[in-house]
C-alpha cells in the first residue's frame, strides 16, 4: 500500500475525477455558509484517496457535490468537476442534465453513504434492491441474471449469498448492511467509488472486515476510491494519499507516508497528536485548543490561525494556499511556516519510536 | 404610592408590555399563525366587548324579515327581522367561554393523568390504559345527548365540566404516548440520577418539551367542545339561549335553507364557528414555533 | 473489598423480554472498582457493557445478582426509599454518549446546572447558586462563563455539551462516575482534552470511573493506570491492568480486538500481525453457543472442551483474570471450570 503511491506517480496516470477550484455554499437562516472554498483535487486512476477532516470542515459537502447530491439549500457557486470515462471521453459533471446524471451515478461513480443502515429500502429484499438498481439505470436484465450477479458480488464482500439475498434489511446486522451496500455499489462496475465515513460507528472487528474488503476489492477490480472520514486510522490503513480539510479548504495533501510522518500543516500535526494508538506505549497526546470557525462569518487570514500554536502576524491577514513542501510537488500544504510543523512532527515521531524501541529492549 | 412602589409597578408594567411585544413578534414569524392570532383576538374582542357595543335584538321587526345584508343590517336579518350580526356578536360569548373552559380543563385532566400514568408505569398505568381504551369505545355524542335529557345542563360551567370529563381518554392516550417516548431520553435519565424528583421531572423536564403537543391537544379539545355544544344546542337538548348553536337550530327549524334570502341566517353562525376554529388552528402554527426551543437564542 | 466508596457488582444478571423469549444481555458479571481508580469496560456493540454500566449506576434494576456500594446492597431493604439508596443515587452519576440527547433542549446551561444545586440544598440561595455554577463551568473549562450561562444546548457544539454534562454530574459532588462512550460522538481533535478533564477530576477530587467504550485506543489512554475488562456477549472474558492487557492479551477475543484495531500510524498498522478468527458472526442472544460463547470463532478451539464447558473467569496472577480454558492451561493454572466438572463426576 505504501509503495503504491510512488508507483502511481511513476506511471503516466490517468485522472478519472478531478475538481478545480470548487466553491459550494449553503443558505441557512443566519446567512450563507461557505462550506467549500476553492478546493482543487485529483483522484488518480486506481488510487485510494482519503479526505480527512472533522465536523463542519466541508468534506461531506464536497463529496456530495461530486455527484451533485447536494440538498436544495446548497449550491455550487463556482468551479469544475471533470470526469474522464474509461474510453477517454471527458465531461464536466456540472453540465450534466438530470437524466444524464442518473446514468452517471452508480454506473460511473458510485457513492456509499455513512448511514448505510438507512440507505436500503426496508420493504424490498436484497435481491429486489439489486434488481431495482439495474433497472433504474436502464439495464433491462432478468431476475435470474440479477440473482447470479448479486450472488457473485455478495461473495466478494464475504457474505453468505444464500443467507442474504432473500432477506430484508432489518434482518441483517449493521456491518452486513454496509457490505451489502458495498456490493450494490459495485454492481454496475463503476470507475470511481466514493465512500462517506465507511468505518464510523462500526465495531473494531467489523471495521477490520470492511477495511480488508475495500483493499481486496480495489486491487481486484481496479476502481479508484475516495473516502471521506474523520478517522486517521482508516486513512493510515487504506489510503495511498491523504488530504486534510479544514474550514472548507484542503490544508495538506500528500502520500500517506509524507502526511503522517512529515506533516507540514499544524492542523494535520494536531490531528495526529490527538489520536492514540492501540498497541505501542502510552503517548503524550493533546487536543487542538479552540473550536472550528464559523463558516458564515469566518475569521480573516488563515482560518486555522486562532488555534495554531505557531501563529504569526502574517497568518492573521493572509490566507495561505497549497504550496509544495520542500520542493516536492506531490506533497503540498497551505501554511506560511511549514517548517514549524515539520520540526515538531519530527520530534514527536522520534520520541514515539524511541519509547517503542525502549519497550522492545 | 411611594417612589419605590411607583418604580416597581412601572417596571412591572414595562416588563408586561415588553413581554407582549415579544410575544407578538414571535407570533408574527409565521404569517399564517399571525393571521390566526389576529382573527382569534377579533373573536375575543367580539365576545368581550361586543355585547356592550351592539344592542341585543329582542323585538321582532316584521317588516324586515329575511332582508339581505345592507348598511343597516350587516349580515341581514332572520325570520323575525332581528339583526343577524348582532345575534352573532351576542352569541359568541357563551361559545367562546365554553370552548376555552373545556379546552383548559380537558387538557389539564389529560396531561395530568397521561404524564403520571406514563411515568409511574406498572399496574396503575396498565389499569388506566385499559380503562381509557374501553372509554374510547363509548360513542360520546349519543352519551352526551342522553345525559342532557337527564341532567339540567343550563349552565356553561356544568356543560364544560361534563365535556372535559367525557373526553379525557383521547387526550390521555396521546399525552401518555408522548411522555413515554420522552421518558427514555438521556436527559431524563440524568435527572433521575440527580434525584431531582418526580414533580421536577414531569413539570420541568418532560412537559416543557411537549408544549407544542399540549397546545395542539388543547386546540383539539376546544374544537370538540364547540362541535359538541353546537350539536347539543342544535338538537335542542340544552336550554341555552344566546348561542350560535341556537341560531343554527332556529334557522333550520324556520326552514332558512330553502330561501335565497334567508341563507345568511344559517350560514352566518356556521361560518362564525368555522372561522373561529380556523383561527385557533392557524394560531397553533405560530405557537409551535414559539415552543420550539431551537428557535430560542439565549 | 473493604475500601470505602467503592462499587462492587456480584453475579450481575440482566434479562430482557418475556418468559418464552428471554434474552440475557448481562450474564453473571463480577466487578469491583476500588476508590479513585479507573475501570474500562471494553467490547463491541451488544456485549452488554452499556447495560452493565446502567446497572452499576443504579439506573437499571438487575434481574439477578447484587450491586454493592460501600459494602451495602443498594436494591434490598426499602430499596429506593432507604437513605442508603439516596446517598448512592447522588454519589454515582452518569455521563451519556450522545451530546445531542444528554441535555434538556428547553433548559439553558444555567438552568441545567442550578436545578440539582437548589434541589438538594447544596446552595442556600440564588446568589450562591450563581457562584457555584460559574465555578463548575470554570472547572470543566467552559469560558468566558457569562457567555455560556444563557445558552441553550442547540447553540453549543458537541464537545461543549459534553462538558456541560460533566459539570452537571459534578453538581452533586459524586464519588463515582459512569462514562458511557462519553467521547465517541465528540470530534477527534477534542476527545483528548475531554479525557484529560475527566482524569484531572480523578486526580483532584478522587472520583472513581467506570469508563465504557468500544474504542481500545481511548481505553488505553484513559485507563493507562487502571484496568480494562473485556466483555463478550454478556460476560467478562478478561480483566487486567491496562499495560498488561495491551501488551500481552491472554484471551483470544482480546487478541483479536487488539490486532484488528487500525492504528493512526501507517507503518505500525501495516506491520501489525493479524489474529484471524474463524468466523465473523456474532452469536445471536437468542441462540447462544454451548460451552464457551466464543468457541465458534476461536482459533484455539478444542472440540469436546470449549463447546461443552463454559470457562470461568480465573485468576492467573498479577491481579489478572481470564475466562479461557486454553489460556489458563498454557499458564499452568488449574482450570476452575473443568475442575468443578470433574469434582462433580468424582
Amino acid at each position: 500500500m505504501l509503495n503504491k503511491a510512488t508507483d502511481i506517480k511513476m506511471k503516466n496516470y490517468k485522472i478519472p475525477l478531478s475538481v478545480r477550484d470548487l466553491w459550494v455554499e449553503y443558505a441557512v437562516e443566519r446567512g450563507v455558509v461557505k462550506a467549500v472554498r476553492g478546493v482543487s483535487l485529483d483522484l488518480r486512476e486506481g488510487e485510494s484517496l482519503a479526505l480527512i477532516g472533522e465536523s463542519g470542515c466541508g468534506k461531506t459537502t464536497l463529496g456530495l457535490s461530486l455527484v451533485r447530491l447536494l440538498v436544495k439549500a446548497g449550491t455550487i457557486r463556482h468551479g469544475g468537476i471533470n470526469y474522464v470515462y474509461r474510453e477517454g471521453r471527458e465531461i464536466d459533471i456540472r453540465q450534466l442534465s438530470e437524466r444524464e446524471l442518473q446514468k452517471f451515478r452508480w454506473q460511473e461513480c458510485a457513492m456509499v453513504f455513512q448511514s448505510a443502515l438507512n440507505a436500503l429500502n426496508p420493504v424490498l429484499t436484497i435481491l429486489d434492491q439489486f434488481h431495482d438498481t439495474f433497472r433504474s439505470h436502464g439495464h433491462k436484465v432478468t431476475k435470474a441474471y440479477t440473482r447470479q450477479r448479486a450472488k457473485e458480488l455478495l461473495r466478494e464482500v464475504q457474505l453468505d449469498p444464500e443467507r442474504v439475498i432473500d432477506s430484508y434489511p432489518h434482518e441483517l446486522s449493521g456491518g452486513m448492511r454496509q457490505r451489502v451496500l458495498l456490493a450494490m455499489s459495485l454492481l454496475l462496475d463503476p470507475q470511481v467509488l466514493i465512500l462517506d465515513e465507511p468505518t464510523t460507528a462500526l465495531d473494531i472487528l467489523t471495521q477490520r472486515t470492511i477495511i480488508d474488503l475495500l483493499q481486496r476489492l480495489q486491487s481486484k477490480l481496479g476502481f479508484s476510491m475516495m473516502f471521506i472520514s474523520h478517522d486517521l486510522s482508516t486513512a493510515a490503513e487504506l489510503a495511498d494519499r491523504m488530504a486534510t480539510m479544514y474550514a472548507g479548504v484542503i490544508v495538506e495533501l500528500g502520500s500517506v507516508a509524507d502526511t503522517f510522518y512529515h506533516p507540514a500543516h499544524p492542523y494535520t500535526l494536531g490531528l495526529i497528536q490527538a489520536v492514540p494508538t492501540v498497541t505501542g506505549d502510552f503517548e503524550e497526546l493533546s487536543s487542538i485548543p479552540g473550536a472550528p470557525p464559523d463558516l458564515i462569518d469566518p475569521p480573516s487570514g488563515c482560518k486555522f490561525h486562532l488555534r495554531c500554536p505557531y501563529v504569526a502576524e502574517r497568518c492573521r491577514h493572509e490566507e495561505p494556499t497549497l504550496v509544495p513542501v520542500d520542493g516536492n510537488p506531490e506533497h503540498t500544504a497551505a501554511c506560511f511556516y511549514p517548517e514549524k510543523a515539520l520540526a515538531a512532527a519530527s520530534a514527536m515521531w522520534k520520541e514515539r519510536r524511541d519509547v517503542a524501541g525502549e519497550k522492545t529492549l | 404610592m411611594t417612589s419605590m412602589t411607583k418604580k416597581v409597578s412601572f417596571s412591572m408594567l414595562r416588563d408586561f408590555f415588553r413581554g407582549i411585544g415579544r410575544f407578538i413578534k414571535l407570533m408574527s414569524r409565521n404569517k399564517v399563525g399571525f393571521l390566526g392570532l389576529l382573527l382569534f383576538l377579533w373573536f375575543i374582542l367580539m365576545a368581550v366587548v361586543g355585547p356592550y357595543m351592539i344592542e341585543e335584538p329582542t323585538s321582532s321587526d316584521i317588516t324586515a324579515i329575511y332582508s339581505p345584508p345592507s348598511m343597516e343590517h350587516l349580515l341581514g336579518t332572520d325570520s323575525q327581522g332581528k339583526d343577524i350580526w348582532a345575534q352573532i356578536v351576542h352569541g359568541s360569548t357563551d361559545i367562546l367561554k365554553m370552548a376555552l373552559f373545556t379546552g383548559v380543563m380537558a387538557t389539564f385532566i389529560g396531561v395530568t393523568l397521561g404524564s403520571v400514568s406514563a411515568l409511574a408505569g406498572g399496574q396503575f398505568d396498565a389499569a388506566l390504559s385499559m380503562l381509557a381504551d374501553i372509554w374510547l369505545t363509548i360513542p360520546r355524542f349519543p352519551l352526551l345527548a342522553v345525559i342532557a335529557t337527564l341532567v339540567q345542563l343550563d349552565n356553561i360551567f356544568t356543560l364544560s365540566l361534563l365535556l372535559s370529563v367525557l373526553s379525557w381518554a383521547g387526550l390521555y392516550r396521546s399525552i401518555r404516548a408522548q411522555v413515554l417516548s420522552l421518558k427514555e431520553r438521556d436527559y431524563v435519565e440524568a435527572a433521575i440520577a440527580l434525584d431531582l424528583g418526580l414533580w421536577h421531572i414531569v413539570f420541568r423536564e418532560v412537559l416543557p418539551n411537549m408544549m407544542s403537543y399540549i397546545v395542539i391537544s388543547f386546540t383539539i379539545a376546544m374544537r370538540q367542545a364547540i362541535y359538541a355544544q353546537v350539536g347539543l344546542v342544535f338538537l335542542g337538548l340544552v336550554p341555552l339561549t344566546r348561542n350560535w348553536g341556537v341560531m343554527i337550530n332556529l334557522a333550520w327549524t324556520q326552514g332558512a335553507i330553502f330561501f335565497k334570502d334567508s341563507i345568511y341566517f344559517i350560514m352566518a353562525p356556521v361560518t362564525a364557528i368555522a372561522l373561529f376554529v380556523l383561527s385557533v388552528v392557524w394560531m397553533t402554527r405560530s405557537l409551535e414555533e414559539i415552543f420550539n426551543p431551537r428557535l430560542r437564542t439565549g | 473489598m473493604k475500601k470505602e466508596h467503592s462499587i462492587e457488582v456480584r453475579n450481575l444478571v440482566r434479562t430482557f423480554g418475556s418468559k418464552r423469549n428471554k434474552v440475557t444481555a448481562v450474564d453473571r458479571v463480577n466487578l469491583s472498582i476500588p476508590e479513585g481508580s479507573v475501570l474500562c469496560l471494553v467490547g463491541e456493540s451488544g456485549c452488554g457493557k452499556t447495560t452493565t454500566g446502567k446497572m452499576v449506576a443504579g439506573l437499571l434494576k438487575p434481574s439477578g445478582g447484587e450491586v454493592l456500594y460501600q459494602g451495602q446492597s443498594i436494591w434490598t431493604g426499602k430499596g429506593r426509599k432507604s437513605p442508603g439508596f439516596k446517598k448512592f443515587r447522588l454519589d454515582v452519576q452518569i455521563i451519556h454518549q450522545d451530546p445531542y440527547a444528554s441535555l434538556n433542549p428547553a433548559h439553558t446551561v444555567y438552568d441545567t446546572l442550578r436545578y440539582p444545586l437548589l434541589r438538594h440544598g447544596l446552595v442556600r440561595n440564588q446568589q450562591e447558586a450563581y457562584e457555584r455554577v460559574r465555578e463548575l463551568l470554570r472547572t470543566v473549562g467552559l469560558g468566558p462563563v457569562e457567555d455560556f450561562l444563557p445558552k441553550y444546548p442547540h447553540q453549543l457544539s458537541g464537545g461543549q455539551r459534553q462538558r456541560v454534562s460533566v459539570a452537571r454530574a459534578l453538581t452533586v459532588e459524586p464519588r463515582f462516575i459512569v462514562a458511557d462512550e462519553a467521547v465517541s460522538m465528540v470530534d477527534v481533535s477534542l476527545r483528548i482534552s475531554l479525557l484529560k478533564l475527566l482524569s484531572r477530576l480523578k486526580n483532584d477530587l478522587g472520583v472513581t470511573y467506570l469508563f465504557i467504550t468500544h474504542d481500545l485506543a481511548i481505553a488505553k489512554f484513559f485507563a493507562w493506570e487502571g484496568e480494562i475488562a473485556v466483555m463478550y456477549v454478556g460476560s467478562v472474558v478478561e480483566r487486567a491492568a491496562t499495560p498488561q492487557l495491551i501488551n500481552s492479551p491472554l484471551h483470544p477475543y482480546s487478541k483479536a480486538l487488539l490486532s484488528a484495531a487500525p492504528e493512526p500510524d501507517p507503518e505500525l498498522t501495516h506491520q501489525k500481525k493479524r489474529f484471524e478468527l474463524r468466523s465473523q458472526d456474532i452469536p445471536s442472544l437468542l441462540a447462544l453457543p454451548n460451552g464457551c460463547r466464543f468457541h465458534p470463532r476461536c482459533p484455539f478451539f478444542e472440540k469436546g472442551l470449549c463447546d461443552t464447558v463454559r470457562p470461568q473467569l480465573t485468576p492467573v496472577g498479577d491481579g489478572r483474570e481470564v475466562a479461557c480454558h486454553i489460556a489458563v492451561r498454557e499458564l499452568g493454572i488449574a482450570d476452575m471450570a473443568v475442575g468443578n466438572l470433574s469434582d462433580a463426576h468424582a
